[in-house]
């Protein structure tokens, strides 16, 4: 041995050896640790709200291609780029008009408070946009402080009720939602009060498992006489929406329009739920990214594309997020979650409230246990006064006004003068997996997987 | 009377004049001819209406009624008087399946058979069929009462809540949390009135009640094998 070679510093074998002594596991990482210790103890899946926490390819994976010398863009603030969509051109004799392609998703009350409920219906009208009613049927105050309201047609059928139908403004049948595509909703026991239980005709405070099916069709042969009998009530007037998780798309699409639908609303898996299996969350049906597309496709191919109007949820949270859904083929797009947000859902305020959950804010999932800590999915009066209806009807305006902003900004860099002119052509992809969802090239290549040359 | 021939009007045309009445100068009392199956005759009613249906009808005949007498002199499709809030619909054949589906008040009298998922998911109509019901009848029944005269299928009251259901006949089987309960004094008394009500000759001693066990109603893992 040389001098040389004496100089080289040797670990000490203690410094290292921690490493390998305390390696985790891939297979079995801490938070599979605890869901298995979880279960053992219960005896029963986890039951949470929120929307699915695992990495999925989103609009994040899309950018768009700004004008510059072969595309001539619109001088921001000053050419106009318009918003406004018309819902439900098929049939309806009074179709719905939006004044901004941004909708807010049905949420039951029951899950969500009246406050919160009524902050949305204040903030739709304001906004020139709809609400929506959800699983227990349509309350008094939602119906007052909506202009243009939806009235969902559920499994359940829970408080269905022909008054209603014919005090709405459209129709939405849920066949499935994105969070649960092929499941029912849940609200346990500790949500059940007796104004829910009474608008659902159950007994308080049990664990409400709402039906995954509709009770008096099955099928899309049913279903297509079932929209006819909602019409035949409505004398026609109202569109009829059908609302679908995201799984196979082009089959449950091109069904939804032989149905007769005016509209289609497509629910991907990043879609919230009030409570739902964390297994179902997780697990269950596509990311919104791909349903588009696949959805679009299936609307081209019936030469309906426009004619039934596409509304898309799950996981949107920003203009660029509509913008990109827009320049898919969407008609429109609905939030849910991103509006409880707005509302204060995971806000750092009453952070012992969080506590007692076990939870922080920022990683709270914990509407199911109807303690929502700023008032937004409870029933619990002392919880509810936190959210004042007019403030989050305000922060809900704020919130969908940026987005619209937002999504003018990228459709003026595109050239549009109207949202629903933005188009595939102007999008890339950042990643393979994105670029054959979206069916869009790969940024810097001509490559779409699955469409070019492999 | 007003008579109103579908050989030569159109359902829709049908059903909105019904939707027209409301006034108490009105006509009350109407009469389909030529129904031929068709779907989605007289839904939505909303006035006390008396209509006579001459034959067979399609799917959702009196879906959704409130205050309106329907009488159906044939068959009925499926789901007729789904989702019923009010009044009274007696058919007087037999009834597909999902007869009187998430029905909230009033009467559904089917004085023949009625085929499965007879009172699927009800909440509050009383429902008396004359004959036998199909399988998985009252399927998550919230409230009201389904009445069998005859016979009911398989999984009779499967996942109930708080309906009750009366049986002369046989029932092939009983579905999940769905147990045959006391007769009661009070209950006889509450059967006589809906057999006299609906008009269907038979004895209320003569039946067995069913109804919820009550265990699935909070989810406990040592129940899991009765879901």
């Amino acid at each position: 041995m040389t001098e040389h070679a004496k100089e080289i510093p040797e670990a000490q074998p203690e410094a290292y050896s921690e490493w390998l002594a305390h390696r985790p596991s891939y297979t079995f990482p801490k938070n599979v640790l605890a869901e298995i210790y979880r279960a053992a103890d219960k005896g029963l899946y986890e039951i949470r709200g929120f929307g699915a926490k695992r990495r999925i390819p989103t609009f994040d994976d899309l950018l768009f291609l700004g004008a510059s010398m072969s595309r001539y863009p619109l001088e921001g603030y000053r050419e106009r780029c318009d918003t406004g969509v018309v819902i439900g051109t098929r049939f309806a004799k009074k179709p719905v008009e939006l004044k901004v392609p941004i909708t807010f998703a049905g949420m039951s009350f029951g899950a969500l408070g009246t406050h919160a409920k009524e902050a949305l219906g204040q903030a739709a009208t304001a906004l020139g946009t709809t609400t929506t009613t959800g699983d227990g049927g349509m309350t008094d105050e939602e119906r007052r402080s909506s202009k243009t309201l939806v009235y969902q047609v559920l499994p359940s059928r829970y408080g269905l009720n022909p008054d209603d139908l014919r005090r709405c403004d459209a129709i939405e049948v849920v066949v499935g939602q994105g969070a649960k595509p092929g499941g029912g909703g849940m609200l346990l026991g500790q949500k059940i009060n007796a104004r829910v239980a009474g608008m659902r005709t159950l007994p308080e405070g049990i664990d409400q498992r709402s039906a995954c099916r509709h009770p008096d069709w099955t099928g899309p042969d049913d279903l297509e006489i079932k929209i006819n009998e909602l019409r035949e009530i409505t004398d026609w007037e109202k569109p009829i929406y059908i609302k679908i998780g995201a799984t196979r798309v082009k089959y449950d699409v091109q069904l939804a329009v032989k149905a007769g639908a005016d509209a289609i609303v497509l629910d991907g898996m990043q879609g919230g739920t009030a409570a739902t299996q964390d297994v179902f969350i997780e697990h269950v049906g596509i990311p919104t990214l791909p349903a588009v597309r696949i959805a679009v496709e299936a609307l081209k191919e019936m030469d309906m594309h426009r004619k039934v109007q596409l509304i898309v949820s799950g996981g949107i949270r920003s203009g660029a997020d509509v913008a990109k859904a827009l320049a898919l083929g969407a008609d429109a797009c609905s939030i849910g979650m991103a509006a409880l947000i707005a509302l204060g859902c995971n806000k750092p305020v009453y952070l012992e409230d969080y506590h007692k959950l076990g939870t922080e804010p920022g990683s709270c999932h914990h509407c199911h246990t109807g303690r929502c800590p700023v008032g937004v999915t409870t029933q619990i009066p002392e919880y509810e006064e936190r959210l004042h209806p007019e403030q989050g009807a305000r922060w809900l305006r704020n919130y969908v006004m940026t987005m619209v902003l937002e999504l003018q900004t990228m459709a003026r860099a595109c050239g549009k003068n109207h949202v629903h002119n933005l188009e595939p052509e102007d999008m890339v992809a950042l990643t393979i997996e994105a670029a054959a969802m979206a069916g869009v090239p790969l940024a810097g290549t001509e490559w779409v997987p699955g469409r070019t040359g492999g | 009377m007003k008579e109103i021939d579908l050989a030569t009007t159109k359902v829709h045309e049908l059903n909105a004049l019904l939707h027209k009445v409301n006034g108490a100068s009105a006509e009350r009392v109407w009469r389909v001819l030529n129904p031929r199956g068709r779907h989605a005759i007289a839904p939505g009613l909303n006035a006390p209406l008396e209509l006579t249906i001459e034959g067979h009808v399609g799917y959702y005949c009196g879906g959704m009624n409130k205050e309106a007498t329907v009488i159906i002199t044939g068959n009925a499709g499926s789901g007729v008087g789904e989702n019923i809030m009010s009044g009274l619909i007696r058919v007087k054949g037999n009834a597909s399946q999902y007869a009187g589906a998430s029905g909230h008040g009033g009467m559904l009298v089917i004085e023949g058979d009625a085929a499965a998922r007879c009172g699927i998911s009800m909440k509050g109509v009383d429902i008396v069929v004359g004959g036998d019901v199909g399988h998985m009848s009252a399927f998550m029944a919230q409230a009201g009462s389904l009445v069998v005269c005859g016979d009911a299928g398989h999984h009779l009251g499967d996942s109930i809540y708080e309906a009750q259901l009366y049986v002369r006949g046989n029932v092939d089987s009983l579905g999940a949390d769905c147990i045959e309960k006391e007769m009661r004094p009070e209950h006889v008394a509450a059967l006589g009135a809906l057999l006299q009500k609906a008009g269907i000759e038979a004895q209320a001693k003569d039946f067995r009640r069913y109804g919820s066990a009550r265990k699935l109603y909070n989810f406990h893992i040592d129940h899991a094998d009765h879901y």
